[in-house]
């Protein structure tokens, strides 16, 4: 199982002291979270595209393969690539290029985003975000498989004759996760090509995320890529730690109260109980991952939600100290131990390189 | 006896208040009226006010927290509702704009719904009109012909069999006759897709 954190590049006023980090200051301070991810033994960093305010992520390969550069065993990945206002021939060539760069060291989430100003900067329509997610993705699927394509759709120029470059590492598309909150196409879609899922997770409560990942792991198998529990599925998660639970709620409160995306809402106590949000002690955030498994079966990936809210760099590199220490060890051991042989790791480009050669030797 | 699920949802704040007095008699008199045509009414009474930080909450995060989500659901099963909300500043509540604000949009679509206001005087009356009927017209519910107003007059003891009488039989008689002659209502399952990926792919 793989173990992470993902970022949405949130660039938030520090409630406790009235601070906000320069663009400069916080793009910095992102690759040293990388960075630290990989020190403490995490395996996968994954970064937001944002194109508007407060975010600064608009251009998260770039962010990525520099991190590649100053790191070896981190895997890179994205949370999420807007798969609805990108172009998907730009998606398909900017990945493949980062594959090369990084060694293979590369999967993507995809998404649709949900902020509506965003799509008409993009010449794109909101409504449409479902038929953009499909089509788009339809294409880049192609493009990463078929060295010559010749493509019409309803929303891009057609193309003739084109060739995609670089073509992907070793003919080895990047792994594809499908993120969503609450649309049961995008699990479909997911299901179908026999991508990974990944739940958002940390905005819903359990019992949404229980029945999207049930409706994926059917349709997985419906489509003949397995049996239902072998689907690939990711979660996300959200916590904050100290060693002494009180302190971490003491902590914690002020940015949760202010935080931009449910702050001046529910209170922390309500929102810990109706999401995976913990705030605690690493043993409570140990109990809870745990229980995720429950109502999801065995699952392949969990990223955390750790810089976000104005915390400072500091604390999130301690709460990376924490996961990384104290509860990510106990977390694959037990998951481990807790796994059939049938079910599968999240694919890795040396895993399906490997898969691949052997399969090479078979026909020769 | 057919079964039928009819929801109440009241949106009064005060501890009594006219508009739950309003609902109870609204609903007491559809489940007489219905029983008459051979329908029990199963009755569920929702007390906006006990779900007003669960109704905020839901806009601010944008999911229903655990007691929100059972009155949603509830709502959405229902086979009729009686809805009554107080007049403020002219028009509905904004604890009840709220609550619907925060509904499916679909969840009402073609579900019989008996309107009804309270306020403390009958220059409001024709707030069912100008506010309540064009917000259940845009979530399309099959709205009931009567709708019922009750100021502060209606109340006095001269006037129990008075008009506010009249007007309750009547709408809930509409409500009951409305529910009797219709299929019980169905939930759509939101995670049940019925186009295979192939087909929403074709149909972009």
């Amino acid at each position: 199982m793989q173990f992470g954190i993902f970022s949405v590049s949130d660039i938030t006023t520090d409630p406790t002291t009235g601070r906000t980090p320069t663009e400069a200051q916080r793009i910095k301070d992102i690759v040293t979270i990388a960075k630290h991810a990989e020190e403490v033994g995490l395996d996968v960093f994954a970064l937001g595209e944002h194109h508007n305010e407060p975010f600064f992520s608009s251009s998260p390969t770039t962010t990525l393969a520099y991190i590649a550069a100053q790191t070896s065993t981190l895997q890179l990945s994205t949370a999420t690539t807007l798969i609805t206002t990108n172009d998907p021939v730009k998606i398909a060539e900017d990945f493949a290029m980062l594959q090369h760069l990084a060694d293979g060291r590369v999967d993507l989430m995809l998404g649709r985003g949900n902020t509506g100003p965003v799509y008409p900067w993009f010449g794109k329509d909101i409504r449409a975000g479902i038929p953009l997610a499909l089509e788009n993705y339809a294409l880049l699927h192609k493009l990463w498989r078929e060295h010559v394509v010749d493509w019409q759709g309803k929303f891009r120029t057609p193309l003739q004759s084109f060739t995609s470059t670089p073509r992907p590492l070793d003919e080895i598309p990047p792994f594809v996760w499908h993120g969503s909150i609450r649309s049961p196409e995008i699990a479909e879609q997911a299901a179908y090509y026999g991508d990974g899922f990944f739940a958002n997770h940390i905005f819903w409560p359990a019992s949404h995320t229980q029945r999207m990942v049930q409706l994926y792991r059917q349709r997985f198998e419906h489509y003949g890529h397995g049996s239902a529990d072998q689907a690939v599925v990711g979660l996300g998660g959200q916590v904050f730690m100290r060693k002494n639970s009180q302190d971490a709620v003491k902590e914690f409160r002020p940015y949760f109260d202010n935080a931009p995306v449910y702050g001046h809402g529910p209170s922390l106590e309500d929102f810990t109980r109706e999401t995976p949000l913990t705030v605690g002690s690493p043993q409570q955030v140990i109990d809870r991952t745990l229980g995720f498994r429950d109502y999801v079966g065995d699952y392949q990936r969990q990223l955390f939600l750790l810089d976000h809210a104005g915390l400072p760099t500091k604390t999130v590199l301690e709460q990376l100290d924490l996961l990384g220490e104290e509860v990510v060890p106990v977390l694959r051991k037990e998951f481990a131990a807790l796994k059939p042989a049938h079910v599968p790791d999240a694919p890795t480009h040396a895993a399906l390189l490997a898969k691949k050669n052997a399969k090479e030797e078979v026909q020769a | 006896m057919k079964q039928r699920k009819l929801v109440v949802i009241s949106a009064g704040l005060s501890q009594p208040s006219s508009t739950r007095l309003l609902a109870d008699q609204l609903s007491a008199t559809a489940v007489r009226a219905a029983a008459q045509l051979g329908v029990h009414l199963d009755v569920q009474v929702i007390e906006l006010r006990d779900l007003a930080h669960e109704i905020t909450d839901n806009m601010l995060t944008g999911f229903a927290r655990t007691e929100l989500r059972y009155a949603q659901e509830a709502v959405t099963a229902a086979d009729a509702l009686i809805t009554v909300t107080p007049v403020f500043s002219a028009s509905y509540s904004g604890l009840y704009k709220s609550f619907f604000d925060v509904l499916d949009k679909d969840a009402l679509a073609d579900k019989p719904v008996l309107l009804a206001a309270t306020a403390g005087t009958a220059r409001h009356s024709l707030v069912l009109e100008h506010a309540l009927r064009p917000l259940f017209s845009y979530l399309r519910a099959a709205i009931i012909p009567t709708s019922v107003f009750a100021a502060s007059d209606d109340w006095g003891a001269d006037s129990v069999e008075g008009p506010l009488r009249g007007r309750i039989e009547r709408a809930a008689a509409e409500l009951a006759r409305e529910v009797e002659r219709r299929e019980p209502a169905v939930v759509t399952d939101p995670f049940a897709l019925s186009a295979d990926f192939e087909d929403m792919l074709k149909n972009l």
